[in-house]
């Protein structure tokens, strides 16, 4: 009998073949016009994907079924281990995780081939065209040096399980969003590409972008918030974001894929920026490109990095250089081609986009360069440096502090000419409640440096100035409250998400100011019995015992919250050592309330019978996720917008595609 | 993230220790308070991209002693930086200091946002002028004719 993982190889392979058919036939055929070739690449994007979730499938029964004939499942996976972890143990290793990356990219392809009926026949050639080659290096860069249905002979009877710290359900959903945002940037990058090789960028063009883009970066947003959420409770520090070189490698996309989701609607609604918005989309796929890079070719070494081989990383570069340099090199050559148009005052809606892009792509910037500096120098010169979160806070946030001050004052600027005095005057109201939410921090925060009442009032500022938008919107309070009720329900949908998407930005601002300066943190010993104070809360050690899991053993210490009097949680704090590895990990006990945790993680026994503890009380910290939660919603909110699903995205009738020859 | 790498350092050799212990810390919580923002600025030389203050490698451990010993022997801020960068060397530090070697690093988000907005402030400019410069002889002629 054949067996399932065979089966799976034999489709990733067939797979590969099917990929070139895609890259070269509909090109070929956009060039000369056969509409049949054009044709062809629609049944190749949705073969290719029956291939490749064949193979995944493959790979997940291996997983599942515990076939430790597959070499991969003996290195990542164990008997002993629970369900969810075993299918989430798939992406949890390198090649597994680059057979998602791919399965994901052809799912793309894929959702393009069936819903873009409405697309011209050339462009969506063109772009499933460029579908295909990306999906053709990532495949080749599977087979030739990833390949994860390596067969071991004899099996071995049981496997060396999955990295502790990754078996967590945060951590099992994190790579597939995150890999959904960064592949999802692919399709613009496509639709770039191919819109240079037609010479032509109009509105209805960047109807079609701004859908995809929004897609990706709402992945994006929940797979960044995902791994955030996943080491401030996992790793056990209290922290949520560490300028860590591979978070750095999803926060970069991230910022391009904002400043591209405003710029298309510039070119949407105005025909202006489009040179600009094709250069985005290349980079922001480019910096995908990157990302994937870093964190899997091993130049970094963190847990994410499972493949420390050069091989790997040399044909990585090598797809970077290929799909970076060729993208930039005809974006050199025919973006000239492209005509400018739709002028606008510089205080106008366009000009804050263009602010906005601009202020995001230096953001963007600061990251990459903070990045990649010690290692070029370290390459260049020999000299080891360490680039750290002070040189982020330094750079980054006086450059992200002015966007955040305009984002209200955009929302309210008109096209084309807009008057900034008039804007102000709308926005009074909530300038003055953000001024009044600073002057109570202020009053109320003695110790607090100048960034505490300045940061809640730039938060406020943003929340107040999204209602203050709906609120004009809907001619709030100017109009009996039914009337305002509903011009709301006839608000384009865009406009609300945009508003949500805001005050979300708002509400992970006050977050992070929140918690980097109102933290309250303790370190003691602790006998059982004995309590400590944790802000207002007294947290009391109660005494520990034995732990038993599935995979793992350990201690497991009882705490209990208290407010004056009054109990309000008893939490649990482990330690816990994972078999087969040995390895140990904490798990934290955490009390929350929407106004903040009480974080408590278990240390050793000191002398005397005492155990070290780390205890927190993180205020207003799940409002940086609640934030992120809200952003995902205005995108949800945008994209179902009426005119990205009813016949929108024609073109002018009798506009043929003008050739730049 | 980076604990990995701690991790792996404890199955090789040493107990599992604990970042900042409450026997490290001292009596005196100004001297105390000054220890730790130190420490967050030191990196832990065997981690990922980790300051002394959040690691829980022996080393950091180490290095936070170290820090703490100085400040005790009255010692200011910059003194124990300095103390602490003349044995480790700049790798150390999670903040690189401001020098040739470091310029593009610091330089390059404030130049690029300088030349950009610089750039764009100028088109702008010119685009607006344009329309302003007054018609050529030629372009006069040709109004004439046509409101003729």
């Amino acid at each position: 009998m054949i067996s399932v993982a065979e089966i799976g190889h034999f489709a990733l392979i067939l797979a590969v073949g099917v990929a070139l058919y895609q890259f070269v036939v509909p090109l070929l055929g956009a060039q000369r016009g056969d509409v049949a070739a054009m044709r062809a690449g629609i049944s190749a994007a949705i073969l290719q994907l029956v291939l490749i979730a064949i193979a995944f499938a493959a790979l997940v029964h291996a997983y599942v079924t515990s076939d430790f004939s597959v070499l991969n499942v003996v290195e990542n996976s164990h008997t002993a281990k629970p369900l969810l972890y075993k299918i989430s143990g798939v992406w949890g290793n390198h090649e597994g995780s680059m057979l998602l990356w791919v399965l994901i990219l052809a799912l793309y392809g894929a959702a393009v081939a069936v819903f873009g009926g409405n697309l011209p026949l050339e462009l969506r050639a063109r772009v499933l065209a460029i579908q295909g080659s990306i999906g053709l290096a990532f495949l080749l860069f599977i087979v030739m040096t990833s390949n994860p249905f390596i067969r071991v002979d004899p099996p071995p009877i049981e496997g060396n399980g999955l990295n502790p710290i990754l078996q967590d359900p945060a951590l099992a959903f994190h790579p597939p969003f995150l890999y959904s945002g960064y592949v999802g940037l692919s399709i613009a990058f496509a639709f770039a590409v191919a819109a240079l090789i037609e010479g032509r960028v109009d509105a209805a063009w960047a109807r079609w972008v701004r859908p995809w883009t929004l897609v990706a970066w709402m992945f994006l947003t929940v797979g960044i918030a995902m791994g955030s959420w996943w080491s401030y409770y996992e790793l056990g520090w209290g922290g949520y974001w560490f300028w860590d070189p591979v978070e750095n490698a999803s926060l970069m996309p991230w910022l391009v894929a904002t400043a591209l989701v405003h710029s298309a609607i510039v070119v949407e609604k105005r025909n202006a920026l489009k040179i600009w918005t094709v250069l985005l989309s290349i980079l922001a796929f480019s910096l995908s490109l990157v990302g994937t890079f870093l964190v899997r070719s091993g130049v970094l070494t963190s847990v994410h990095a499972f493949a420390v081989d050069p091989q790997r990383g040399a044909f990585i570069l090598m797809i970077l250089c290929v799909f970076i340099g060729g993208s930039l090199t005809l974006f050199a050559w025919r973006a000239p081609q492209l005509k400018a148009g739709g002028l606008f005052a510089p205080v106008s809606r366009e000009g804050s986009l263009v602010l906005n892009n601009l202020l995001l792509c230096v953001a963007c910037l600061a990251v990459f360069v903070g990045t990649l500096y010690p290692l070029a120098l370290e390459t260049l010169t020999g000299d080891k440096i360490s680039v750290g979160p002070p040189y982020f806070d330094l750079t980054f946030g006086p450059i992200v502090l002015p966007l955040l001050l305009l984002v209200p004052l955009g929302a309210f600027l008109a096209w084309k000419r807009g008057d900034a005095g008039l804007a102000v005057k709308r926005l009074v109201l909530a300038l003055v409640l953000a001024l009044g939410v600073g002057a109570v921090v202020f009053a109320l925060d003695v110790r607090g440096p100048w960034l505490a009442p300045v940061g809640m009032a730039v938060a406020a500022w943003l929340v107040f100035g999204a209602i203050a938008d709906i609120a004009a919107k809907t001619a709030l309070f100017k109009v009996p409250l039914a009337t305002s009720w509903h011009r709301l329900i006839g608000l384009p949908r865009s406009a609300i998400g945009t508003a949500v998407a805001h005050a979300g930005l708002g509400i992970l601002v006050a977050g992070i100011i929140a918690i980097s300066l109102w933290r309250v943190e303790v370190i003691v010993a602790l006998k059982p019995g004995e309590s400590t104070p944790v802000g207002k809360y007294t947290v009391t050690y109660v005494g520990e015992g034995p732990l038993t899991g599935p995979n793992y053993s350990g201690r497991v210490g009882t705490f209990t919250v208290k407010q004056g009097d009054e109990l309000l949680a008893t939490l649990h704090s482990e330690k816990r050592v994972f078999r087969p590895s040995g390895m140990p990990t904490t798990e934290v006990g955490l009390y929350q309330t929407w106004h903040g945790d009480v974080y408590v993680v278990m240390g050793d026994e000191t002398t005397g019978g005492a155990r070290a503890m780390r205890m927190y009380y993180n205020p207003f910290v799940n409002f940086i996720w609640m934030g992120a939660v809200v952003m995902f919603l205005g995108g949800l909110l945008s994209i179902s917008d009426r005119r990205y699903r009813v016949g929108a995205p024609k073109r002018a009738a009798g506009l043929q595609p003008v050739a730049a020859e | 993230m980076r604990k990995l790498l701690v991790v792996l350092a404890f199955l090789v050799a040493v107990q599992p220790a604990f970042s900042l212990t409450p026997d490290e810390q001292l009596k005196d919580p100004a001297l105390e308070a000054r220890a730790r923002a130190i420490s967050a600025q030191l990196r832990c030389l065997v981690c990922q991209n980790q300051s002394i203050d959040d690691s829980e490698a022996p080393l950091a451990k180490d290095l936070r002693t170290l820090v703490r010993e100085q400040l005790s022997a009255g010692k200011s801020d910059s003194q124990v930086m300095d103390y602490i960068v003349a044995r480790y060397g700049q790798f150390v530090l999670l903040k690189p200091r401001f020098e040739p070697e470091t310029l593009i690093l610091w330089g390059t988000p404030f130049a690029v946002l300088l030349i950009a907005g610089a750039a764009m402030i100028l088109r702008r400019k010119r685009g607006q002028v344009a329309p302003e410069t007054p018609l050529s002889e030629d372009e006069k002629r040709a109004l004439e004719r046509a409101l003729q």
